[in-house]
């Protein structure tokens, strides 16, 4: 009744099991000598007295086995015999043991890897920040295209906003940072003042930014850094704080170091330092940032107030984004300002691996039922060579529910330890997914947490209830003294016991065909990217940039530079073009755009917009990149400030805007100036491969100038070999000068078809173990008929059977089979495949060709599985078969 | 494994509550109270005696002790906690209803 009366008698059951007994054993002794004292007095001798005082006690083990009972130690008791038979039986068996639990390491551990990638890169993406399931991201939208935000708006925002508890802004940038002889570029953010309060994270010491540190142009030049940052390159000097360190060619006073552990809020990358918000223009250059609202740089985040959704955040955000367009119709006409939950944010990594993600959480799903339905086939082989066992367990009084128990608990047994191995596997794999993107130096840690391995517990209870279930439903069957008697035999073929292994093995021939499909559809889908011409030559173009903005140059300072930067290599051996480009195509950059006009072209009356994308490219651009130019001319160092405005349009824009006409000598109207074309080039890819052809046109860099553009050279000479000879040549004009990443065009192409390639390098790879695993399920059932009708395929053979009529009736049984998977397979994967929707690029996801390569696989694969058994049917002795019963 | 009916081991488990009323006892002793008092109508089986004292321990209405018995041996001497004195009062109330219920119904004709 009392849990304090309870609890010591359960626990002295359990642990002083010994004490227990010997009581109860002391406790009926004395019984017995009483009852042996009466009979005595009664006048019976001794002997008799015990006989009859025995007799009337009614079998002193019965009486011991229900006080027993009423001590409910049973329970406990059966279970811990239960796994002491199971391991046991698991030994004797290791083979089998093995083989099961490297399948359940699998399959669990690809799901918890996959659950801890979801975690750490999509829910909970910013480890030490607080509340992470109520921040969403905020991004600015012009006409419905997303654009980012300006400083101005955000305050507003942050001024009237009543749904949000805190609003903050976190911009990633990067530079250059010298410590003693060694010059390297780090990733850093610009953020609001109150970044580290909205976060919840404060530097271990220092302190973070005060209010107002983000007014006033280059107003306070502080920095936190990060922990990673002070332990390499300041040795974690412990008198940090307080000193000066140039951030660029700016002096910083470093103010905090943040914790270990704490990467910033960028999925994708770890953030090395922070700077607020009053030094964006040290950083981005331009002027007026903090105060234009023309100018929009800001990425920022806001954590919801609790309980409000989503939905309800974007209808004030949208009431006070139209409010902002009316008060200042000049700046922010058709702008609005969308909310964006945290797995989606459109400004880093997490929108670009949203649907890599997605598929490999279906892939692992995949996975793991294919797991579970092959253990669940082991154990049915052996659960039929322990039929014997179980039916006499039953003869001797077992109750069916007893050994429902001892399957289960082996499978607890089977499963814990894949579970075990699983987060194991896990654990080395949470942070790999990094692996698949090589090149790309991001940073994308997995989040092995709680609910992490919760969700995994569970996966493993219901693994544990599948592969223990499986056989105990099997022991339904067993009818008593049929199986006692003799093993019956089977015939091919045959209903009955066999369906449910048959079952399985469909499955199995379902999900791993459905990935055969989502393999071949991604492979062929990367065919055609690989294939695709960028519309420039990429193997032996370099790009690179020299970090003059952030070095502090101004523009006539910049303009002197990169005259003499050319110059100088364009002298390098090797050297067969080279030219300037604000950017770089396939690059994360973005184009700059403008509403045109043409003379004549009237737009459609539909509102379709006229804004057009450009690229401020320098003299030489196209002989550099390899785009033909069609007609007219290239840029040449005549076309500068004080010559006439000049443009170069491509064939799509210049079929679309003066349709079919020469548009060479026609004027085209850029931010409000004409310009005249001078030229026709071949279109390229822009944004990127898989993009349709779009207008697009080229403007002088020198008539649009901006400080900081790429530099491509095209050389005969390797990348290591002019990334030398480069920065030679800029440390001899400026040593305070430090060189970006050095990348060939086509690694640009390779680094924008990253994520089709993890797709396809994920989706293959467990496809083909999915296929592996589905063999040997349809392998394991094959042989198990053969081996069980051996006396009809030997009376088969008696009658005139031929090994050729043997091998067609176990082939087309397992073909069967497989065509019924398939079949169904096939309806899934139509209904499936369009989740790679976004990963395909010119393959529709119902491509036949793809169905046939996986229809054609799979049956390869069940030809493979069944031709042994089949040719063990066809070496049956006829006589021995018919003898042997 | 057969137990015996609810109304049986109710009822055994009342008999052997109100017998640890007067004083602790050892398993030995409640049978042979129970069976002078019922003037030997009642027999209590010892096949469910030790069983139904189990029962009550796990539920805490009897506490056992280990003592010495009148001719000197070792025995497992139980008595009654205060749950099992409440419990008793409930179940004897009961009883009285049910039984006298039942009188009314037999000796109607």
């Amino acid at each position: 009744m009392r849990w304090y009366y309870k609890l010591p008698l359960r626990l002295r059951s359990l642990f002083h099991k010994n004490k227990a007994e010997l009581d109860l054993d002391d406790e009926l002794q004395f019984h017995l000598q009483n009852q042996i004292d009466e009979y005595v007095a009664q006048g019976m001798n001794p002997q008799e007295a015990r006989r009859a005082a025995l007799g009337s006690l009614g079998g002193v083990e019965q009486v011991k086995e229900e006080c027993r009972d009423t001590r409910q130690v049973n329970f406990m008791d059966n279970f811990l015999q239960d796994v002491r038979f199971g391991s046991r039986m698991l030994r004797r068996n290791p083979g089998f043991t093995v083989l099961a639990i490297l399948c359940l390491t699998l399959g669990i551990g690809v799901n918890a890897a996959v659950f801890s990638w979801v975690e750490g890169i999509l829910l909970r993406p910013y480890p030490l920040v607080s509340n992470q399931e109520r921040l969403v991201a905020l991004a600015g939208t012009v006409r419905d295209q997303r654009d980012q935000t300006s400083w101005p708006d955000l305050l507003d925002v942050q001024r009237s906003c009543t749904l949000c508890e805190t609003l903050f802004v976190s911009n990633i940038t990067g530079a250059t940072l010298s410590v003693g002889e060694r010059a390297e570029v780090i990733t850093g953010s610009i953020v609001s003042a109150n970044y580290f309060d909205a976060i919840g994270v404060h530097p271990m010491f220092g302190r973070g930014f005060e209010p107002g540190e983000d007014t006033g142009r280059n107003a306070h030049p502080v920095v936190v850094i990060s922990y990673h940052l002070w332990q390499t390159r300041f040795k974690g000097d412990a008198e940090i704080i307080g000193k000066t360190q140039r951030f660029d060619n700016v002096v910083h006073t470093i103010t905090g170091v943040m914790p270990e552990g704490f990467y910033g809020t960028f999925v994708g990358r770890a953030m090395e330092y922070w700077v607020p918000a009053s030094m964006v223009e040290a950083f981005y250059g331009g002027s007026g940032k903090l105060e234009d609202r023309g100018a929009r740089w800001c990425e920022a985040y806001v954590r919801l107030k609790p309980g409000v959704t989503r939905n309800q955040m974007q209808q004030e955000i949208s009431a006070i984004a139209a409010r902002l367009e009316a008060e200042y119709p000049g700046t922010n006409r058709g702008r609005g300002i969308k909310v964006w939950p945290l797995w989606n944010t459109p400004f880093n990594h997490a929108s670009h691996l949203l649907p890599t993600l997605e598929i490999m959480v279906v892939v692992a799903i995949f996975v793991l039922l294919i797991v579970c339905a092959n253990v669940g086939n082991l154990l049915l082989v052996r659960s039929l060579a322990r039929r014997h066992e179980m039916t006499v367990r039953l003869a001797v009084g077992a109750g069916r529910g007893r050994l429902l128990r001892q399957l289960v608990t082996e499978g607890l047994l089977l499963s814990g330890c894949g579970a075990a191995g699983g987060m194991l596997v896990a654990y080395w794999c949470r942070h790999s997914l990094v692996l698949l993107f090589p090149g790309d130096k991001l940073y994308l840690p997995g989040q092995m947490d709680g609910r992490v391995l919760g969700l995994s517990a569970a996966i493993c209870a219901v693994v544990t209830l599948a592969v223990g279930l499986v056989p105990a439903l099997q022991t339904r069957h067993l009818a008593l003294a049929d199986t006692l008697k003799t093993e019956a035999s089977a015939v091919m073929g045959a209903r009955g016991r066999a369906w449910f292994r048959s079952s399985l093995v469909v499955l199995q021939v379902t999900l791993s065909f459905t990935l055969l499909v989502g393999a071949t559809l991604l492979m062929q889908s990367l065919r055609n990217i690989r294939t695709t011409s960028p519309g420039f030559s990429t193997t032996r173009v370099f790009d690179t940039s020299v970090s003059l903005a952030t070095a502090g140059y101004d523009a006539p300072h910049a303009k002197t530079f990169q005259d003499e930067l050319i110059q100088r290599v364009l002298a390098l051996p090797g050297v067969e073009a080279a030219a300037y480009a604000r950017v770089v195509p396939l690059s994360y950059g973005s184009f700059s755009s403008s509403p045109i006009a043409v003379d004549g072209y009237e737009p459609p009356p539909n509102g379709q917009s006229t804004d057009e994308l450009y690229n401020e490219v320098g003299p030489d651009y196209f002989a550099t990149m390899g785009i033909p130019l069609i007609s007219g001319r290239e840029f040449t160092r005549a076309d500068d400030e004080n010559a006439p405005r000049v443009a170069i349009v491509n064939q799509t824009m210049a079929a679309r805007y003066w349709r079919g006409k020469n548009p060479i000598g026609q004027r085209l109207q850029v931010k409000g100036n004409w310009a005249l074309v001078v030229g026709v080039v071949n279109d390229s890819k822009y944004y990127s491969l898989e993009e349709a052809p779009r207008p697009f046109f080229y403007v002088p860099l020198r008539q649009y100038f901006v400080i900081e553009p790429d530099i491509h050279i095209r050389t005969t000479q390797p990348l290591q070999s002019i990334q030398t000879a480069l920065i030679r040549e800029v440390r001899a004009l400026d040593t305070n000068l430090a060189l970006y990443e050095m990348i060939t065009l086509q690694g640009l192409v390779d680094r924008s078809t990253s994520e089709q390639l993890a797709a396809v390098a994920l989706v293959a790879l467990f496809g083909g173990l999915a296929l592996l695993l589905a063999s040997i399920g349809l392998y394991g059932v094959m042989s198990c008929t053969v081996s069980q009708s051996t006396r009809e395929l030997g009376l088969r053979m008696a009658l005139g059977a031929g090994p050729s009529n043997l091998l067609r009736l176990v082939l087309s049984r397992g073909l069967l089979l497989t065509a019924t998977g398939m079949m169904i397979g096939m309806a899934l994967a139509l209904l499936l495949t369009r989740l790679l929707g976004n990963l395909l690029y010119q393959v529709s996801p119902r491509d036949p060709l793809a169905f046939l390569g996986a229809l054609a696989v799979m049956t390869f694969a069940s030809l493979a599985a069944c031709f042994f058994p089949g040719w063990r049917a066809t070496r049956t002795d006829p006589i021995r078969a018919l003898r042997a019963e | 494994m057969a137990k015996p009916t609810d109304l049986v081991q109710g009822t055994l488990d009342l008999l052997i509550l109100r017998t640890l009323t007067l004083q602790p006892m050892h398993g030995w002793g409640i049978a042979q109270r129970i069976r002078q008092v019922s003037r030997e109508v009642l027999q209590v089986h010892q096949g469910a005696l030790y069983p139904a004292l189990h029962r009550l321990e796990q539920q805490g209405w009897i506490r056992a002790r280990w003592g010495e018995s009148e001719n000197n041996r070792r025995a497992k001497y139980y008595s009654l906690t205060p749950d099992g004195a409440k419990y008793l009062r409930q179940e004897q109330a009961q009883w009285k209803r049910l039984s006298s219920a039942i009188g009314l119904v037999l000796e109607m004709s």
